[in-house]
């Protein structure tokens, strides 16, 4: 679309259209900082992402060394880089208890839902359904720096006392009554704080994408004709819409047994902890499709572009993801079987888990579909979407497994469980999320990467994450129980795999990752609008690279031949 | 073409949008606080996570004794650091389905000042829970002991016979019930009926 210039001062987002300059930008501060444009937003999003998951990759790095042996021989030196002096050896163990806390709370709510949504969604929805900017710039806004300020309140955790020692040690779940009476200090309550304000932003953006993708499509687009992405994202800010408040209702009733005397979960007053497990959960289970949907999404993009087809069965598509959606919200207690429940509700449980397995299936073979007989390339953005679905559909297996009543009783909180999830999330989520990002990072800066980097990049991640986490079935299935950072010597084989070959080869494909976007800002070659070629047809590609500050002055139509997805 | 389109991204329909999208989230917070008293009452009507069950003397009084047997068998704690001395009386009682049964747990105020307790109570298995009836219990109130007093606590309760009925709880021959005591504190301590709360 063109960028037809009449000077004129910036406008955030005026009701009078159409006169300004559409590539006149503020100034730095105002740009950056005060930002309502959603492409500024979807950055700042992204860049926050990234930051954050360095943090939380570190993290997991001096776990994967504190488990390279059995025995504990990294922890003190660990507590003693964060402040304390001298740890007694509880603390040392409380630490352990801190940075698995930090690792899952940083990876779910700073990394994952931040890119996906955040720095994906912000950038691409808009763009995607040719509407010029979000519906409520502001509270984008908002939204992000929301974001940032939990971020700071869980940063904070770690260096004020949460009971044992320095930190919240209550796991992502929070569970009470660890989180309660069991942390006193005022750790736990800069964690829970820092998901109300996440919570409180996510809130935010969902009704934004809502209210976006309902009201501001070009005209001629119809809900049927909307890309998969938008479908992807439109379904994950219902999710959010639905179960963030609910999670927002328990860890509130955590704050208030914690400070304020009441007794939710509580037994001495009548409440029952295994409540907040069913309140989390609630929010927990729909949660994990929050974080893969938009990968879905992506991957069913990306997938259709490099075999220059339409997707296969769209509507098909389209549709499992709005019922991987509503049956995401009535399988929560499956994460809870061991909590005690009777044969009757295990088994619902347990057919209901399974029923995912149908749409997720429909997903994974529409997608083979469209790829076959497609003129495949394999450019970086198609290979990290296929191992996407490889190791996606590998996780979902062990879902299924663990989807068992009672199996689940065996496998409950082992290193099966961490390694299933991880298979989905850390592998399934991370790698939609680079395929995504070599897909359009030089629409988005302008500059192309080397594509030899992003499959080198991808090379070493694929077979650094494998050695890191497939070993953790066999921990799983012989017993070893996760959060624990010592283990008996029986275990020390595939601890090593995962600690000594896994966890650096993956990280050296990150250092490939971070080369890679310098190379292109030094040296990468100026983006074409359409650097795919005919298999990109979404109105992004319409666009120049980077897209005008102020696009789409002039909506474009959806006709009414072919789909756009 | 175009100012017809944008005239359709009113700011009105956006906030209609918008608003409607909040009630949700809004709607979902309630529920969120909603799901306390409503899981209350769902335990209470299935006996779901051990919650027992309560009876009238009345409706006691009509449930038949049947052949069957099963053993209770009684647990008791305080909370860590409650100077109370709480234990049962005896270890088991095994008496007929439908039968009411007494059981007495003694408790002890070990400390130089008066303390009030309330006892949190559950049964094992499971399932059993909405077959176990009590009449009369201790723990329906708050319980006051003096310095160094001593008390007998009684419980009276059957087992529904209709336990024999429910593939899911008819192998249950011996269900455990628990008692645990937590202080009150000091401000709260009132006479509470609390044969309305959850285990």
């Amino acid at each position: 679309m063109a960028t037809t210039a009449t000077p004129e001062h910036f406008q955030a987002h005026g009701d009078a259209h159409g006169h300004h300059d559409a590539d006149h930008k503020p100034g730095f501060f105002a740009r950056w900082f005060m930002s309502t444009n959603h492409k500024d937003i979807g950055t700042l999003y992204i860049i926050f992402a990234i930051f954050a998951g360095v943090i939380g990759g570190a993290i997991s790095g001096l776990m994967r060394m504190e488990l390279a042996q059995p025995g504990i021989q990294y922890l003190g030196t660990f507590a003693h880089l964060f402040g304390v002096a001298h740890p007694t050896f509880d603390q040392q163990l409380h630490l352990w208890n801190v940075l698995i806390s930090s690792h899952g709370l940083i990876m779910v709510f700073f990394v994952i839902m931040p890119a996906t949504m955040g720095g994906f969604g912000n950038w691409f929805v808009p763009l995607m359904i040719g509407a010029p900017d979000m519906a409520f710039p502001r509270m984008n806004n908002i939204g992000f720096w929301l974001t940032v300020a939990g971020f700071c309140s869980l940063m904070t955790s770690p260096f004020v006392p949460g009971g044992t020692g320095n930190g919240a040690g209550i796991g992502w779940t929070a569970y009470a009554p660890l989180s309660t009476s069991g942390s006193p200090g005022p750790a736990v309550d800069f964690a829970i704080f820092s998901l109300h304000l996440a919570g409180a932003g996510s809130i935010m953006s969902s009704i934004n994408f809502i209210t976006t993708i309902f009201n501001m499509r070009a005209p001629g687009m119809t809900l049927h004709k909307m890309p998969l992405f938008i479908w992807s994202v439109l379904v994950t800010a219902f999710l959010l819409l639905l179960a963030l408040p609910v999670l927002a209702a328990g860890i509130t009733m955590l704050i208030t047994d914690r400070n304020f005397g009441t007794t939710f979960f509580d037994a001495a007053g009548g409440g029952d902890p295994v409540l907040y497990q069913h309140l989390f959960w609630f929010f927990g289970h729909p949660e994990v499709y929050i974080m893969i949907l938009p990968g879905f999404g992506m991957v069913s993009q990306i997938i259709s572009t490099f075999s220059r087809k339409p997707i296969f069965g769209y509507l098909g598509m389209a549709y499992a993801m709005v019922a991987i959606g509503v049956v995401g919200f009535i399988v929560w207690a499956h994460h809870m079987y061991t909590t005690g429940m009777s044969v009757n509700t295990k088994m619902y449980f347990t057919a209901a888990t399974m029923v995912i397995a149908v749409p997720t299936g429909i997903k994974i073979f529409s997608w083979i579909a469209t790829m076959w007989g497609g003129s495949l390339e394999f450019k970086s953005p198609l290979l990290w979407a296929i191992g996407f679905i490889f190791l996606f559909t590998l996780g979902g297996v062990t879902g299924v497994v663990l989807a068992n009543g009672g199996i689940d009783d065996n496998l409950q909180d082992t290193y099966y469980v961490v390694a299933h999830f991880h298979y989905v999330l850390s592998l399934g989520a991370v790698f939609s999320l680079f395929a995504g990002f070599y897909y359009w990072f030089p629409k988005m800066s302008g500059r192309m990467h080397s594509e030899f980097l992003a499959k080198l990049h991808f090379w070493l991640f694929f077979i650094g994450v494998n050695l890191l986490f497939f070993p953790m079935h066999f921990l799983g299935l012989q017993g070893m129980p996760r959060r624990y950072p010592d283990y008996t010597p029986a275990f020390e084989l595939w601890n090593r795999v995962a600690s000594v070959y896994g966890f650096p080869l993956m990280a050296a494909g990150l250092v490939v990752f971070f080369i890679n976007i310098a190379y292109a800002f030094a040296a990468g070659r100026k983006a074409a609008p359409n650097y795919w070629g005919e298999g990109a047809t979404t109105l992004e590609w319409t666009l120049s690279s980077p897209p005008p500050f102020h696009q789409f002055e002039t909506l474009p139509v959806i006709e009414d031949h072919g789909h756009h997805h | 073409m175009s100012s017809i389109a944008r005239s359709s991204f009113s700011a009105e329909r956006n906030r209609r949008i918008a608003i409607i999208a909040s009630l949700f989230a809004l709607a979902m917070l309630g529920l969120g606080y909603a799901a306390v008293p409503l899981y209350r009452l769902f335990c209470q009507a299935t006996g779901f996570n051990g919650t027992t069950q309560r009876a009238t003397a009345a409706e006691a009084a009509a449930v038949r004794v049947a052949a069957g047997s099963v053993t209770v068998r009684f647990d008791s704690n305080v909370e860590r650091g409650m100077p109370w001395v709480f234990h049962p009386e005896q270890t088991s009682q095994t008496m007929h389905l439908g039968a009411r049964s007494l059981a007495f747990f003694i408790a002890r105020n070990a400390s130089d000042h008066p303390i009030t307790g309330v006892a949190s109570y559950n049964v094992e298995p499971e399932q059993a829970a909405f077959y176990f009836h009590k009449i009369q219990c201790f723990c329906f109130n708050q319980q006051t002991l003096q310095p160094h007093q001593q008390v007998r606590m009684p419980v009276i309760y059957y087992v529904d016979p209709k336990i024999a009925q429910d593939p899911d709880a008819r192998d249950v021959q011996a269900i455990t019930l628990s008692y645990t005591f937590h202080p009150v504190p000091a401000s709260a301590a009132k006479p509470l009926d609390r044969s309305k709360a959850a285990g």
